[in-house]
């Protein structure tokens, strides 16, 4: 059992929890994820260690409700708690010494870029950072961005704020302004590592991207959520879940994110037709 | 009852075949998830115990692993003194409800019975499901533990081997703790085994007595990640480790197409089903995103288990595809059989080479090959090989890999030190199961590669004895009745 010890609603869908999990955030490195599992057939779901505080012993996570499980987690509040989390999952980052890093983060994805922006930036890079979200009202954690980049750029679908468009206009201009980018790392949906790989490949500039296909143990035992990454399979939970983005199938990986859709879909209609139901009690 | 006064039994006086084991009817069973055998009644294992003639030298103890004292516990239901019979295999073996059950009996302890040279063999693992029921439902457990005697070991992983290893430290006064990896403990006998063949309830019981010996089990730890072995053995007081993480690595062919949606490992597939229930979905969260048309690649116990759970998952046809034949098939021949009389249909001597898809990312057919036996390979079988020409297109949306799995590497990367054997799998010491590292012992399928149950306790029970030697503890004493083979 894992206490919630803070709880912030960043946005309608997003939310953040921080775990009581002192052991976890002890071997926690950037990179790194976790699953959770809650209540009686409950799925496991992983998600990425967004920060850790190894001096207060907890770990946070930001989460986004696409469907049952994460709709569903949204209703623990602060003080309550988890069933089951395990981790800390998948390969560390480990960090080349780098001068100059972009890092660029979609939606959900701004949280996991965070703790390996803090790391570039502790390493010594300078860092210029890209976040993109669908409008002015789902953002979130821009300070801890100022905090720790040289230069930041906001997108924004709708043009609420920042910049108008996806997060691969500035990336062209950012490339094109700075011949000597030696990295770039992209963490956000698929179709987004896709696009900000489309930009990068092309100058044969370094990326690094963190894919997300569906797991189930997160240990290495089921093959699940296995890439394909330059011809060779690999299982993202133990191989990745970062990988040279420009050797990345990114086809296979949107398809493979769609195969269980109808069971999914079912899932969150029993979800909705539950919670529209008279309550019984409480 | 002195022996003198039974009267002696030959193999001219008893009953010539097994006591048919009572089962659930094919077309009921496979339509729903209880088990398939329903188990001895007490008649029933009377009449079976009778069969045993009691031999001078019997044949069977040293077909078993782990050397039960299989005609005494069988004299002791005779006898109609159950308790005593379990107390007897329980001194060697401490999950008897779950080896009956799933034990290869035929090619173990009944393979060298004597009355099997002439009639059937006694149905010693049957008797042995009668008597593990009975302390179940009794609730008759093993000895307590002894005082802790201040001595600490760590299990990680939690199948046969290590709760097995755990139980024999734990009633020296060993302190144990078990760190499991996912949210359940059990092992494969929890996400790999179904329901149907091995009910859960069976396994939880096991580890409720488990803990009732003082035994600590601590599960989402995946140790590698959460904890190093260097920090338990340093850092977290552990005289000694014992790693039981199973070979639960899945292993695909390499062919084209196997990327496509609909291609599970069995791993994968079963876990869905039996962890995490996908079987009540959508009540449960876990899907399985499975078709109709299910082909499942290999004839091993786990490719039955995956034909016969996709059986009960409503798939319309489930094919077993094969490159040997029946013959050579891993699989228990209990279990095939049970598949074909839940209407598996197998395809011996084919295997695929090319899995198509369609427009949408999933599989719409698999090209197979036929093949032939040619001579012995290394394992002793006929080594089969392709016939030019013979390809052919299998109509599949479903292909479900069962053909074995390797040693996952996890630990072995975070343990620095800890030698590997040239196939990845731990490299022990066979007196005492040591690996490289001294106090870290290893057994199971971690470092056979995938075996069965009974083998891996086989290994928990010698390590345990080992460890208890490396920490300077006298082992306690076996049962006076105990008699190795
Ligand atoms: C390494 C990794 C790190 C991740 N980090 C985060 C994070 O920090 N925050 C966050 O909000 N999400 C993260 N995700 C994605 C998150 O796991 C999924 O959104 C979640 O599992 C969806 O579950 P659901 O039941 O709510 O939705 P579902 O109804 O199950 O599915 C909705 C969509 O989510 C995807 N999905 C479903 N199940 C899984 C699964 N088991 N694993 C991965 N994707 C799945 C599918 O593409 C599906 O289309 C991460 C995924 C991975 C693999
Ligand atoms: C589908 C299937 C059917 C089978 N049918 C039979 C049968 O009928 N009869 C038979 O005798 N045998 C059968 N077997 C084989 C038998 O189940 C195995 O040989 C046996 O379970 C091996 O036991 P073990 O203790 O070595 O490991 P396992 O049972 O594999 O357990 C290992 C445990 O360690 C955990 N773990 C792994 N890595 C870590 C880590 N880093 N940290 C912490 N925990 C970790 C795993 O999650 C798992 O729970 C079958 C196997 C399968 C897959
Ligand atoms: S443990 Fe297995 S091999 Fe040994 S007697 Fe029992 S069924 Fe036979
Ligand atoms: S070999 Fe067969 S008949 Fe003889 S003691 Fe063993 S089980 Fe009984
Ligand atoms: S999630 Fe099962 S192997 Fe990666």
């Amino acid at each position: 059992m894992f206490k919630i010890v803070k709880r912030e609603q960043f946005s309608p869908v997003t939310y953040l929890w921080k775990l009581e999990a002192p052991d976890i955030a002890k071997a926690a490195r950037p990179g790194h994820f976790v699953i959770v599992r809650h209540g009686d057939g409950g799925e496991r779901v992983p998600l990425t260690i967004a920060d850790f505080d190894r001096a207060a012993g907890t770990i946070t996570l930001v989460i986004q409700a696409v469907g049952k499980t994460t709709t569903a987690l949204m209703g623990l509040q602060e003080g309550e708690y988890l069933d089951d989390l395990a981790g800390p999952l998948g390969h560390a980052r480990h960090f080349d010494q780098v001068k100059k890093v972009v890092c660029v983060g979609g939606g959900l994805g701004v949280a996991p870029t965070y703790p390996q922006l803090r790391q570039y930036k502790q390493n010594g890079a300078y860092t210029i950072s890209i976040v993109g979200f669908r409008s002015k009202d789902l953002m979130f954690w821009i300070d801890r961005f100022q905090t720790e980049s040289d230069e930041l750029i906001i997108a924004t679908d709708d043009g609420s704020t920042g910049v108008k468009g996806l997060v691969t206009g500035p990336l062209q201009e950012v490339l094109d302004r700075n011949p000597d980018i030696d990295e770039v790392l992209a963490i956000g949906p698929a179709i987004m590592m896709k696009a900000c790989v489309a930009v990068t490949k092309p100058r044969n500039i370094k990326t690094i991207v963190s894919l997300n296909p569906i797991m189930v143990d997160g240990t290495g035992m089921c093959g699940g959520c296995r890439v394909t990454v330059g011809g060779k399979m690999a299982f993202a939970c133990v191989d990745g879940p970062e990988f040279d983005g420009l050797q990345v199938d990114f086809d296979e990986l949107l398809a493979r994110a769609k195969r269980f859709d109808p069971a999914e879909r079912e899932s969150m209609r029993l979800l909705h037709e539950r919670c529209h139901l008279p309550r019984q009690s409480s | 009852m002195e022996a003198s006064t039974r009267p002696k039994k030959t193999i001219k006086t008893i009953a010539k075949s097994k006591t048919a084991m009572p089962e659930q009817d094919p077309a009921v069973r496979a339509r729903n998830w209880s088990e398939v055998t329903l188990g001895y009644t007490e008649d029933q294992a009377l009449a079976e115990a009778a069969r045993c003639i009691q031999c001078k030298k019997p044949g069977c103890i040293a077909g078993c692993p782990v050397a039960i004292n299989i005609p005494g516990f069988i004299r002791a239901i005779e006898d109609r003194d159950f308790h005593k019979a379990y107390d007897i295999v329980a001194a060697d073996n401490v999950l008897p409800a779950i080896c009956g059950r799933v034990c290869p009996q035929e090619t173990q302890c009944e393979a060298l019975c004597i009355v099997g040279n002439k009639l059937d063999p006694v149905g010693i693992g049957r008797l042995e499901r009668f008597v593990g029921d009975l302390a179940l439902r009794n609730g008759w457990s093993l000895a307590g533990p002894a005082r802790h005697n201040g001595h600490k070991a760590a299990m990680i992983g939690s199948g046969p081997a290590s709760i097995t290893c755990a139980v024999d430290l734990a009633r020296a006064g060993v302190e144990v703790t078990i760190y499991e990896a996912l949210h359940t403990a059990g092992g494969v006998l929890k996400y790999g085994i179904p329901e149907f063949r091995l009910p859960k309830k069976l396994i939880d019981r096991e580890l409720e007595a488990l803990k009732g010996l003082g035994v600590r089990v601590v599960t989402n730890a995946v140790i590698g990640r959460l904890y190093t072995i260097p920090q338990l053995m340093q850092e977290m007081g552990y005289e000694t480790a014992f790693i039981g993480v199973g070979a639960g690595y899945p292993n695909l062919m390499g062919i084209p197409g196997e990327g496509l949606n609909g291609i599970f490992s069995a791993n994968e597939y079963l876990t869905r089903v039996n962890l995490m229930r996908a079987y009540q979905h959508p009540q449960t969260d876990t899907p399985t995103g499975m078709g109709k048309k299910v082909a499942v690649i290999g004839a091993g116990n786990t490719a039955m288990d995956a034909c016969r759970v996709s059986i009960r998952m409503g798939a319309e046809n489930v094919y077993c595809v094969y490159r040997r034949t029946k013959k050579e098939s891993p699989a228990r021949a209990e279990e095939v059989q049970h598949a074909e009389e839940e209407g598996v249909k197998f395809n011996w001597l084919t295997t695929p080479v090319r899995i198509l898809g369609d427009e949408r990312g999933w599989v719409r057919a698999m090209e197979c090959i036929r093949m032939e036996l040619g001579e012995p390979d290394a394992s002793g079988r006929a080594r089969p090989v392709p016939v030019p020409g013979s390809e052919f297109l299998f109509e599949v949306d479903t292909i479900v890999y069962a053909i074995g799995t390797s040693a996952n590497p996890l630990l072995a990367h975070t343990t620095p030190g800890l030698k590997l054997n040239q196939r990845g799998y731990i490299d022990v010491s066979p007196e005492t199961q040591m690996t490289s590292i001294p106090g870290v012992f290893a057994g199971g399928d971690i470092v056979t590669g995938g075996a069965t149950v009974i083998l891996a306790m086989g290994a928990g029970r010698k390590a345990a004895h080992a460890m208890l030697q490396y920490m300077g503890i006298e082992a306690t004493a076996e049962p006076a009745h105990h008699a190795k083979g």
